[in-house]
């Protein structure tokens, strides 16, 4: 039994698409390589926090600011909607038809913007306790590390939207699975730069 | 498609283009030389003529260095133009165009300087250490605490067991560690004495430190090596290695002569200004490139050394804070002296007084 | 009324413009500083007027746009590259001669102030760095490296174009700041807090940060595209150890680009929120700690020196070996050691401050790292001394490059390991000996290398020789400037003069100050050479005119077809099996076969997003520094469309018809079959057509 070669890393969309499958080797090749250069950014972001988890200059800190609550629903929702985009990705790749696709995708962009407005709110209620960047080192490295991922979501989003759109003129062409395969690995990335920011600077900051 | 194909112009053309070659290697190798040497010339401004051990250890391993390396870079200097030469393409000499790889040479290539930078490392390694600034010195006498204030551009010294301060002007006594405390009360500024040692930054919200000695008395200039602004040019000062008495005398003569360091004065003192600027706008005497203060609050450096505003009551009613903090020389440096008494840990693990 | 006009212009007021100074303060020593600073604004003005009357007095802006400006051709975007460099080298060159100038004569004064002085070094490194020696290698790469591996195109050609755009507007951004003034006065390297708002609120800082932006984005998306284009588009045979040198050292400059350009991306961003929106990042007050800046700025500015290098070693390997007529030695070592190159120089990166109060093991460490980078650039070095062992030498304008770089550069490693040793950096730091280190490596190695480059591939690009009389006199006039106007810099550092110091008072500096001023003139006649030499070249290039497209006995495939190549580089894709594929070819006497089958081409059709981006990238980044928010949300939003629009085009390529690829090809081939070979000692006369004759007669092999 001969197991099918990868041509690309992640879900491969194999020989039932066959154009699409080769535009996808090269497209998702760079499209990681740009990925590596993003996660340098949020590495560095991640190693300012750490560095300046000190800083408070007599301001708020983590207790003072941080809710397990809001920050744990905003996990679910964004690993939720990564759930979703996988089923999504599934339905492109076997069903060869739009319904299941856009539905779950339509879906996943729920839970995406749910996640945007949540932790929206949550800033607006951290400005209120004096948790502004302004106030502290501390405080700028939280600001400038999370909604760096909130902005990258909210891309997201609108690339979501945008290909919706495609769907909608174009339906399942190639340009929009080489779409789909892309926002995908994007997505799951996000979310694990997520689990990241809830481990490190949630739960972290919380204990 | 040899030389019988050139004609007489060309080759001589050729021939003058290697001689050209060979010309500037021999000027370049000159100009290195002549700017290596130069520093022989001169007083008391630069390491080439130290003044202290320090800075001859400097010199010392400067000169290692150089000597080591030239093992690898000479035969490239030397051999270039002879293997140009040699290997023309008017020439008769071998010709093997499809010679690309050789185990010896490759072994040879890859390990004389792999020899020579594990040599060189050895050097390195216990230089390092050796002449790490923040290393106290050994010697019989107590060294002599100086603390420095890198300002916008002008540097505040104060010495906290005389209780005196200066401006641009650091006396000590020569043959006597001196042990510096250093912070900015501004942006990133670079303590620097080339005749006696080493240069260390100064930052805001931090304290770096520094050891240096002078043989004997002498004058060196100092200066600051990063940029700062406006004035950063004439952001210079003298330092006077001078004997015991001498050196009580400037302490007699500061407690006499200037005026206390107060909030007032030190308000003044930090405008942006450059020594000579901020003698005029406090009214005091500029003799000597100096501005002399009688008195010094307990405290005011470390005070300074926490951040842009100073709490003048605290330290009105503030009984001596670090009089006795690097006097036992712990390894206090690179403390983030936070107000709210963060716990940062410092240099080499340990807990900042 | 007043308060729209606010909102209109922002910050930007009437003291912007270069002569407002001036005309406040009427001391002589203000008025002379606004001279030169109105000067070169008007020098800026009057450039774009000339360029724009040009090309509407010829009709050209139709061709400019349909075949340069929305262009993804990597050979016509690797030209535009390599153009937006050569001008801002100019302008560099000009600041580094007024700097030299004001310290030849500046014991105790001058006629720079304080402020110009601090513009000067700040642009002239910053200009250097972003958008002279950055465009010129990525142009460099650009053009040849899909070429040497057998391929039509960069694999994302629309986001080469759009590369090419924000480094455009980067430069152009640098350029309208000598209209608007004032630029930065913190170095290239922009260290806080001195960059804060606190002590730089002028515009200057942002026009730095939002420069060099465009710059580390333009440079993180031609990495990514380099280092895919050659993993996945070397054509059948080519296997990575059977690609020209000059690949490898593109896929590790690729490589350092992809992981070094964001942590400056994230440097300037952080100053950025400090400077905008009353962040603390780096500030003094409120828990700010300038040491990550330090950090961040260096672990980007180590992989960029070697960024800046490598590609100048790629070149060197070819040059070195063509001109030899000869196998370039240790091919594999070369390999090894650039990919030892590129991995160490992710581990050196605290040498750049050892005096900021680290530990003495954890200098010593770094410093014995940087030490050992210096071994495979050593190897490197003896290996093209070997290379040319045993070979036929000619003596061609990139030799001379060269070799000039061959004996300059060991000179500037050796100072490279004396700064590698802590205790001696403690002493020669921020001194001009630093200055005079990092200059003598990115001149004679970068500067001699693009040089060497351009002498070397333009027959290819545009189908005839550059004049080499004028190119031999740019070359001495760069090599004796250099060493001139830079060997004294080491003795003044080791006298202890400082870096960026508009003026000094120790008499003893003044000699050294003198001959470097005096480098300088050799300098500038080396710059007005290179004007000269392309300007006779374009005169008399039917004179010098290589058809047949292989004017030095090239080794690499670039060299098997025409000069200038077709849009589609090769008729048919090569198939390859060996290094040196088409020396091998010329050898076993089966160059330039007549293809059995033609196909049609699918080229990527033409873009406007390059331009898109590059207007709305000098937009944003002019509102953001002068707080125009107006027009960075303008442009922004306008950005955000296109980009999204672009996602909705289908019709992104073009097809070239078999028949006139057949057509265009067979009637080169017809010029190669009439064109008799030269030997090598016609190289430079109009007698070479650009082919080749087989091996020289009497090799022993």
């Amino acid at each position: 039994m001969t197991t099918p070669t990868s041509r690309y890393p992640g879900l491969n969309l194999g020989k039932g698409h066959a154009e699409a499958d080769n535009a996808c080797e090269e497209l998702v090749f760079g499209f990681w390589v740009f990925m590596m250069s993003d996660l340098i950014l949020f590495g560095l972001l991640f190693g300012i926090y750490v560095t300046m988890l000190g800083a408070t200059a007599g301001g708020p800190g983590p207790h003072e600011l941080f809710e397990m609550k809001s920050a744990f629903i905003e996990t679910m929702l964004l690993l939720t909607s990564s759930f979703t985009f996988g089923m999504a990705s599934l339905a492109l790749k076997y069903r060869h038809d739009k319904g299941r696709l856009v539905a779950w995708l339509v879906v996943t962009l729920l839970l995406g913007l749910a996640f945007i407005a949540l932790e929206l709110h949550d800033f607006s209620s951290m400005a209120s306790k004096g948790g502004v960047p302004s106030r502290s080192g501390f405080l700028s490295a939280f600001f400038g590390l999370v909604p760096l991922h909130g902005l990258h979501v909210t891309v997201a989003c609108l690339w979501l939207v945008a290909l919706l759109a495609q769907i909608a003129i174009y339906g399942l062409d190639k340009g929009v699975k080489t779409g789909l395969i892309r926002l995908g690995i994007l997505w799951h990335f996000l979310d694990i730069v997520w689990i990241g920011i809830f481990s490190l600077v949630y739960l972290g900051g919380l204990t | 498609m040899d030389v019988s194909e050139l004609t007489p112009v060309k080759a001589q053309r050729r021939s003058f283009r290697e001689a050209r070659i060979g010309k500037l290697v021999c000027i370049s190798a000159l100009l290195l030389a002549t700017s290596v040497i130069a520093g022989c010339t001169n007083d008391h401004i630069s390491f080439l003529n130290p003044q202290g051990p320090i800075a001859e250890a400097q010199r010392n391993h400067y000169w290692i260095i150089v000597a080591v390396v030239m093992i690898v870079v000479l035969p490239v200097i030397i051999l270039t133009p002879v293997i140009v030469w040699r290997y023309r393409y008017g020439g008769n000499a071998t010709y093997r165009p499809k010679w690309s790889f050789s185990w010896t040479i490759d072994i040879l290539i890859w390990g004389i300087p792999f020899v020579i930078v594990a040599v060189l490392s050895f050097f390195l390694w216990s230089a390092t250490t050796a002449l790490d600034p923040y290393k106290p010195l050994s010697s019989t006498k107590q060294p002599l605490r100086v603390q420095v204030v890198g300002m916008d551009w002008k540097w505040l010294f104060i010495y906290p067991d005389q209780g005196i301060a200066t401006v641009n002007r650091l006396v000590f006594p020569a043959n006597r560690p001196v042990a510096f405390e250093l912070t900015s009360a501004t942006v990133m500024q670079s303590f620097f004495i080339p005749a006696l040692g080493s240069q260390i930054d100064a930052m805001n919200r931090m304290v770096t430190r520094l050891h240096l000695i002078a043989d004997k008395p002498g004058s060196f200039q100092g200066k600051n090596m990063q940029y700062n602004g406006k004035g950063f040019y004439k952001q210079r000062f003298t330092a006077l290695a001078v004997n015991d008495d001498a050196f009580n005398a400037f302490v007699k003569s500061a407690r006499e002569v200037g005026r206390p360091l107060n909030q007032k004065q030190y308000e003044v003192l930090a405008r942006p200004s450059t020594g000579d600027e901020a003698a005029k706008a406090l009214g005091a005497s500029w003799v000597g490139g100096a501005i002399r203060f009688s008195q010094v609050p307990n405290g005011l450096f470390s005070t300074i050394a926490q951040g842009p505003s100073i709490d003048w009551d605290a330290l009105d009613n503030a009984s001596s804070v670090n009089r006795n903090a690097s006097a036992s020389a712990m390894r206090n440096e690179h403390a983030m002296a936070a107000r709210d008494n963060d716990k940062v840990p410092a240099r080499n693990g340990e807990i900042a007084q | 009324m007043s308060h729209f006009l606010d909102m209109l212009f922002g910050r930007l007021g009437w003291d912007a413009l270069p002569f407002w100074t001036m005309l406040q303060d009427h001391s002589t020593l203000s008025i002379i500083n606004g001279v030169i600073a109105t000067a070169a604004a008007s020098m800026v003005v009057i450039g774009a007027l000339v360029t724009f009357g040009l090309i509407t007095w010829f009709g050209k802006w139709r061709l400019l746009w349909s075949d340069w400006l929305t262009s993804v051709d990597h050979k016509k975007i690797g030209i535009m590259f390599i153009v937006i460099s050569v001008v801002m080298l100019a302008r560099a060159v000009i600041e580094a001669s007024f700097m030299r100038a004001q310290q030849a004569v500046g014991l105790d004064g001058g006629f720079l102030t304080v402020d110009h002085f601090g513009q000067f070094f700040t642009t002239h490194g910053t200009i250097m760095v972003f958008f002279m020696a950055m465009p010129f290698l990525t142009g460099l790469i650009n053009y040849v490296m899909p070429l040497q591996i057998g391929a039509r195109d960069l694999s994302f050609p629309v986001m080469n174009s759009i590369s090419l755009g924000l480094t455009a507007a980067g430069a152009a951004i640098v350029m309208i700041s000598l209209m608007f003034a004032p630029f930065s006065t913190g170095g290239w390297s922009g260290y806080p807090p001195f960059t804060e708002l606190a002590y730089s609120p002028d515009a200057g800082v942002d026009y730095w940060i939002w420069a060099v932006t465009l710059s580390t984005l333009s440079s993180t998306l031609s990495g990514i595209n380099f280092a895919v284009t050659i993993y996945k588009k070397r054509s059948p045979g080519m296997h990575l150890f059977r690609m020209p040198l000059f690949c490898w050292v593109s896929l590790c400059t690729a490589i350092l680009m992809i992981f070094g350009m964001p942590p400056l991306t994230v440097a300037t961003a952080l100053l950025a929120l400090d400077r905008y929106l009353d962040f603390h990042f780096f500030t003094t007050d409120l828990g700010g700690n300038m040491m990550n800046y330090v950090n961040l700025f260096w672990a980007f500015g180590h992989p960029e020196v070697y960024i800046l290098i490598l590609p100048a070693f790629g070149t060197f390997s070819e040059v070195f070996s063509t001109f030899s007529g000869k196998r370039l030695y240790g091919y594999n070592t070369l390999v090894i050691a650039t990919m030892a190159i590129a991995v160490l120089s992710f581990t050196v990166w605290l040498h750049h401050f050892f005096t900021m109060g680290q530990s003495a093991h954890v200098n010593a460490a770094f410093g014995i790292a940087t030490m050992l980078i210096g071994i495979p650039t050593g190897v490197k070095v003896y290996d093209w001394m070997l290379t040319m062992y045993r070979g036929r030498i000619r003596m061609s304008v990139p030799l001379v490059y060269a070799l000039g770089f061959i004996v300059l550069f060991v000179l500037g490693g050796l100072t490279g390991i004396v700064l590698a040793n802590p205790s001696v950096d403690y002493q020669v730091h921020n001194s001009l000996f630093l200055v005079a280190h990092f200059h003598n490596m990115l001149i004679p190695g970068t500067l001699f290398g693009m040089l060497a480059g351009t002498n070397f591939w333009f027959p290819k690009a545009f189908g005839f020789r550059l004049d080499e009389r004028w190119g031999y006199r740019a070359a001495y006039s760069w090599i004796i400037g250099f060493m001139l106007a830079f060997f004294p810099l080491y003795a003044l550092g080791l006298l202890g003069m400082p870096r960026r110091t508009v003026t000094f008072f120790e008499p003893a500096y003044l000699p050294w100050t003198i001959a470097a001023g005096c480098g300088v003139i050799f300098i500038l006649f080396g710059g007005f050479s290179l004007c000269v030499q392309l300007w006779r070249s374009i005169r008399e290039r039917h004179l010098n005119r290589v058809p047949v497209g292989d004017p030095w006995d090239g080794r690499s495939l670039e060299w098997s077809i025409s000069a200038p190549p077709p849009e589609y580089n090769y008729p048919v894709i090569p198939q390859i099996y060996s290094r040196d594929a088409f020396m091998r070819e010329k050898d076993e006497g089966t160059p330039y076969q007549r293809p059995d089958r033609y196909q049609d081409i699918e080229m990527p059709a033409n873009s406007a997003m390059g331009v898109v981006i590059a207007a709305t990238g000098f937009l944003m980044a002019f509102g953001l520094t002068w707080y125009m928010w107006w027009l960075v949300i303008a442009s922004g939003v306008v950005a955000l469309v296109a980009i999204i629009l672009r996602g909705f085009v289908r019709n992104t390529s073009r097809i070239i018809s078999a028949r006139e690829v057949q057509e265009t090809h067979e009637r080169w081939l017809d010029i190669v079959n009439h064109t008799p070979g030269v030997s090598r000692a016609q190289e430079q006369t109009t007698a070479n057509r650009g082919r080749a004759l087989p091996p020289i007669n009497g090799a022993s092999q």
